[in-house]
């Protein structure tokens, strides 16, 4: 049972249809342990995120947000995941002057074939945002 | 600016700045949004509305949200100054704040990329100057050729600015029509341009003449 004290982060995953959210279900087919605090969103591609999906994640109280893409050549539409790059760097600005830091969103690559990478995020992203703590507009 | 303001509806405008990806609906979303978490952070309680309406620079659509406006001490409008201005025109009780810096006439030259190519001058001269226009593109304004500023086909303001006169020259080059700038243009009438007060345009045949 977790302990009353620990404080698990929600993060919401907007993974592509073609890279990340297969490198997700291969990490599932794999038997690959992840943490259980990341709700994967699957979209078409990751350049079809908009800032305000991000922005919406965090004001529904979301600790944390990554939008996961194909890797860098290798996008199933040319370049929306470098699209997709453009805007998180747009929502972490964004998000350091609302006062949330610009470390609660990050953007990965990778390919379909790496289940373990995916988890490997989940769980870097998890170790991150607890450190940073729960979101400051948690719980309205 | 929102200093003293409770409740705030923050308005879009869906012509001209959604089309430049400044104020539509989307805009809108991020911005309300985006005070409403730092409002939170820091403590403070204000209420952001969103709304968007077709075009903030028409009576019959600004009057469509009287009820709506009401409702709030404050309108952010994402709108262009005009919008701003109508909408402040419209309800004189309200604070109308401007959301957006309004820069100019211009458009898309790629995506992401918006340049100004009309300054409303008024007296258009276009036909003369192969459709580039020296009023808006050229840094002076200058109307008989380039300046001695003018230098491997930039502007000496800055090397991302083409010299307009250069543009001018070549096009009309190309078209074989160089002697068409032997015609020389006199001193201006500025008088049709902002330099001769606000402009205002009536149409007689759309006017219905009520007042």
């Amino acid at each position: 049972m977790p302990s009353a004290e620990q404080f698990e982060p929600e993060i919401v995953a907007f993974s592509c249809h073609y890279c990340a959210y297969a490198a997700a279900d291969l990490a599932g087919v794999m038997r690959l342990q992840y943490p259980a605090n990341i709700k994967i969103v699957k979209l078409p591609c990751s350049g079809t995120v908009d800032i305000l999906y991000i922005l919406k994640a965090f004001e529904q109280g979301a600790d944390g947000v990554f939008v996961a893409g194909c890797l860098k050549e290798g996008c199933h539409f040319i370049e929306g995941n470098l699209r997709a790059e453009r805007r998180v760097e747009r929502a972490k600005n964004l998000l350091d002057k609302i006062g949330l830091g610009k470390d609660r969103v990050e953007m990965f690559f990778m390919s379909s074939a790496e289940g373990g990478r995916f988890s490997e995020v989940a769980r870097e992203m998890t170790e991150r945002i607890r450190k940073l703590g729960p979101s400051p507009i948690k719980g309205g | 600016m929102l200093e003293g303001s409770q409740n705030v509806l923050v308005l879009g405008c869906g012509t001209c700045v959604a089309v430049c990806l400044s104020g539509g609906d989307k805009e809108v979303g991020i911005l309300a949004s985006s005070l409403r978490m730092a409002d939170k952070v820091s403590g403070k309680a204000r209420v952001f509305s969103e709304h968007t309406v077709e075009r903030q620079c028409e009576w019959e659509f600004i009057d469509e949200i009287q009820e709506k406006v009401k409702k709030n001490d404050t309108i952010l409008s994402l709108g262009c100054g005009v919008g701003v201005q109508a909408l402040s025109e419209r309800f004189p009780e309200i604070h109308v704040l401007p959301g957006l810096d309004t820069v100019c006439m211009g458009m898309p030259e790629e995506e992401g990329v918006w340049v100004e190519r009309c300054s409303g001058c008024g007296n258009c001269l276009l036909d003369k100057t192969a459709g580039i226009c020296p009023i808006t593109r050229c840094a002076k304004s200058l109307l008989n050729g380039p300046c001695g500023g003018s230098s491997g086909g930039k502007c000496e303001i800055s090397p991302d600015t083409p010299c307009a006169w250069q543009l001018i020259i070549d096009r009309l080059t190309a078209w074989g029509k160089l002697e068409m700038l032997d015609e020389v243009q006199p001193p201006r009438d500025w008088s049709t341009s902002h330099a001769g007060g606000p402009r205002k345009v009536t149409s007689k045949d759309q006017y219905g003449g009520h007042k």
